[in-house]
């Protein structure tokens, strides 16, 4: 196992190289120019020049990229072009702010799914497996800036009993869990909650469906095992995979939605992307998409180990 | 006695109440249309947006502009300085007496050193606080400013690389932070950069209002400067909040999250009425053209294709589209400005004429001219480019005009805007949309005008070329008496639209909503408000 962890974590090495030179690259191949971050459009050549200069943009690209390089990996994932603020101090309080709307929405997302989906698996072809199917279907379809745009509408403009935006009356920097701050996360939560919930349901549907067919499922009923003490065999059967799925769209959730975040004005990693790449903020995009990237390998890795843990069958190289 | 005591008693409440709104009132909550909080250190990003609320309430500048007024164009006033004149014998050479008694936030006091040192922030790279990162955001706004020397305690003396006169308008850009509390920052700090970054956390200025609370990206909080200089802020507090969404601005205001929206979109602007929320506008020195190229490759060469396109677009209906938020463009600057001078072609809709002058230039609705234009999908200050730029194209065919469109990213378009249309990024391109600002001359006529401006040098993208331009800009650069300055530049201005060297299409007309609570709002003709008048009721 402990080999198995070395492997994983020296696999991220080149994985974080490579997204690191794709995303400069991107950025470069990208119309637009990247002063625009620091001068204005009408600033004359010579000041554009400059700036290009002092800003060291005026290098050739591999060096510019081996600078970058060189300070990330003593841990200086460099300053904004837009604001020259430490990249991971912005980075930082993003991450923690995506980090709690994406396990608001996983909580609400997967046992919405699992429960939906178990039922609908176990009472497959009634109408409990049409309503839960309905609604998986209507969660992965349904847009989710949307349904965002909808809920603010609804709750906050015309209801006023939730907040439409911000992350919290002080903003996120003094967020605490009491109700004047958990209420500004609960429309973005289940806006953002609704795709996780559909294809968890679905996937939970397919497996327990799948496993209630199996012959193991005839033998425990022939055992004269109870329905609730079969329903936790096949729980049991049915976790590692169910868990391979939540924990991908765990990363997708922390990744941030940009339209989510956007919305809601949600100041998460999303939201930090979102203007970061209007503005051309080259090393906020680079040093978000390489932590974002590393976080999404990480957790691959411990839903890895998790399902190992799980199913003894499943064995590492 | 008794009866006076209790005249006064039952006067006093009435009293108190008059004078309120001069009295610190209230938390004013503002939803601003950028991503982030404008940068604080003096020297704002984000456009004109960030000289408004984080430029002007926290910092002063030696001129300002007269934000005080909605019913007339605003002008430069004094600001830090009190007065100032161009040296007769040398005309690089500029005097600014400056206004006494004035502190920064951190009480440390205003004079010449704090000028020279707030000069050398953006022009010397060899000064221990010189600050890349403001030089983009500064010396753009003031081309031919070069240095600064003490002259007394109180005065200063600030030199040009040419002769002009456009310099104390340019100077509104130039805001002064405390010397003394950059150095406080700089004490702790283990770098220049590192230092300009502590001090925009905790700035210090002049202005009206302090920042007294800042979450990057989330919020600023300022609180009102009773120690000003000048008349004093109504309101106690005001709480910028970066909302970027139009959508989300317009609920926000809506449920009572904040009292203030830049920007509402249109479509939102009946619902907000219908809510009672207060819409205020006015025309802004803003212009939103299409900006043709001259090389003789393109159709646009031919003065008589430009008055076509000026003459066949109906601005009334793109006015319509937009719910009444723009004022047709006639030119950069309206009849009645100080600049707009008196142009002899008059533009307007006439659709006969229009399609009279593209008969003269060989062309009709058999033979039609085709136009390419590059424009962009969004941006700042773009008001609503593809429903706009689709209104015009629909409305051209019906006098024989073929419109391409070109749409690109606004950054890219940025972009190509210094390039030309000469080069490659112009990709074919007879005309570009990009919205510009006409607060100062320089920006609003020189940079488009001036033979000398062409790209790459500046934003003269159409590579006009014209000796009788470059004179008009010499004159008005030359004339250091305002009333001569803005004949020569209203001469300018005349001979532009006589030629038509811009497709004049839109002024916005800034937007903003507001609750009801909301009293004392000016909305002056300009890019900028005063924070200074809104209060809460």
């Amino acid at each position: 196992m402990l080999v198995y962890l070395v492997k994983r974590v020296l696999y991220a090495i080149p994985i974080a190289l490579a997204v690191g030179f794709v995303c400069f690259m991107l950025v470069q191949i990208a119309p637009g120019d990247p002063i625009n971050a620091i001068v204005p459009p009408d600033a004359p050549q010579e000041v554009v020049e400059q700036v290009r200069r002092d800003y060291g943009l005026d290098k050739p690209l591999p060096v510019q990229f081996a600078l970058w390089l060189g300070k990330v990996v003593q841990g200086d994932l460099g300053r904004s072009l837009a604001t020259g603020r430490p990249v991971w101090g912005d980075l930082s309080s993003a991450i923690g702010n995506t980090l709690t709307l994406a396990l608001a929405a996983s909580l609400i997302g997967f046992v919405l799914g699992c429960v939906l989906g178990g039922l609908a698996g176990t009472f497959r072809g009634s109408i409990l497996d049409r309503v839960a199917t309905t609604f998986a279907v209507a969660g992965v379809s349904v847009p989710h800036y949307w349904l965002g745009m909808v809920l603010v509408v609804v709750f906050a403009v015309q209801l006023p009993w939730l907040p439409a935006m911000g992350a919290g009356p002080g903003g996120s920097a003094d967020w605490v869990w009491d109700w004047a701050h958990i209420q500004h996360l609960v429309l973005p939560a289940i806006t953002l909650s609704v795709i996780p919930m559909g294809i968890v349901t679905r996937t939970v549907r397919g497996i327990i469906a799948e496993i209630m067919n199996q012959e193991f499922v005839v033998a425990l009923r022939g055992k004269g095992l109870t329905r609730f003490a079969i329903f936790l065999h096949v729980v049991k059967n049915a976790a590692p995979n169910a868990l391979a799925v939540m924990g991908l769209q765990l990363g997708y959730l922390m990744g941030g939605s940009i339209l989510v975040e956007t919305v809601f004005s949600w100041p998460g990693t999303g939201l930090l992307l979102n203007s970061a790449i209007f503005q051309r903020d080259m090393p906020v995009l680079q040093g978000t998409i390489l932590v974002l990237a590393m976080f999404f390998v990480a957790l691959n890795l411990f839903v890895d180990l998790i399902q190992t843990t799980l199913d003894p069958r499943i064995k590492r190289a | 006695m008794r009866l006076r005591h209790m005249l006064m008693a039952a006067l006093l409440p009435a009293a108190l109440l008059a004078s309120q709104p001069a009295a610190a009132q209230g938390t004013i909550r503002i939803g601003m249309t950028a991503a982030d909080i404008p940068l604080t250190h003096g020297q704002p990003d984000q456009g004109f947006e960030g000289n408004r609320f984080t430029g002007i309430p926290l910092y002063d500048a030696l001129t300002a502009w007269d934000l005080s007024r909605a019913d007339r164009p605003s002008t430069v006033q004094p600001g830090l300085a009190l007065s100032w004149e161009s040296d007769a014998t040398d005309r690089t050479r500029w005097i600014f007496r400056l206004r006494p008694g004035v502190s920064f936030h951190d009480g440390s006091p205003f004079n010449a050193d704090a000028v020279v040192w707030n000069v050398r922030k953006v022009l010397d790279r060899e000064a221990p606080h010189y600050d890349p990162r403001q030089v983009g955001l500064t010396a753009s706004r003031m081309p031919t400013l070069r240095r600064a020397e003490k002259v007394d305690d109180m005065t200063v003396a600030l030199f040009t690389s040419e002769p002009d006169s456009l310099l104390p308008i340019n100077l509104t850009n130039l805001f002064m932070a405390s010397p003394t509390h950059w150095e406080r920052m700089r004490a702790n700090a283990a770098s220049a950069e590192a230092a300009w970054n502590a001090f925009a956390a905790s700035p210090s200025g002049t202005g009206p209002f302090r920042l007294t609370r800042f979450v990057p990206r989330e919020r600023a909080e300022m609180t009102r400067n009773d120690a000003y200089w000048g008349e004093k802020a109504r309101a106690e507090r005001i709480v910028l909040l970066p909302i970027p969404e139009a959508n989300a601005r317009t609920a926000a205001l809506l449920s009572g999250q904040v009292d203030w929206i830049e920007a509402p979109s249109p479509d939102a602007v009946p619902q907000l009425r219908a809510r009672q929320m207060q819409i205020a506008s006015n025309p802004q020195p803003h212009v939103w053209p299409w900006q043709p190229c001259f090389l003789p490759s393109s159709p646009l060469s031919d003065v008589r294709v430009r008055r076509a396109l000026n003459l066949a677009i109906d601005r009334e209906g793109l006015r319509t589209l937009l719910g009444g938020m723009m004022q047709p463009a006639l030119g950069t600057y309206p009849a009645g400005h100080p600049w707009a001078g008196t142009p002899s072609f008059q533009i307007r809709t006439d659709k006969a004429e229009a399609r009279r002058l593209l008969a003269e230039a060989g062309f009709s609705p058999q033979r039609p001219v085709t136009i390419k234009v590059q424009i962009s999908a969004s941006g700042s200050g773009q008001m609503q480019p593809l429903p706009m730029n689709e209104f015009i194209q629909q409305d051209l065919r019906s006098v024989g005009i073929n419109i391409e469109f070109d749409v690109i990213e606004w950054n890219a378009l940025f972009t190509n805007w210094r390039n030309g249309c000469g080069h490659a990024s112009a990709r074919g391109a007879h005309a570009i949309n990009v919205s510009f600002s006409a607060m100062d001359p320089f920006f609003s006529l020189v940079r488009f005008w001036d033979s000398k401006m062409a790209a790459p040098v500046s934003n003269n993208w159409g590579m006009f070329n014209d000796p009788r331009f470059d004179r008009l800009v010499s004159e008005a650069r030359n004339a250091f008496e305002p009333a001569a300055r803005d004949a020569a530049l209203g001469r300018l201005h005349a001979a532009g639209v006589d030629e038509a060297l811009f497709i004049w299409i839109a002024h916005d007309v800034g937007p903003r909503a507001m609750s009801p609570r909301v009293r004392g709002h000016v909305q002056p003709q300009s890019w900028f408000v005063d924070l200074r008048l809104p209060f809460i009721q």
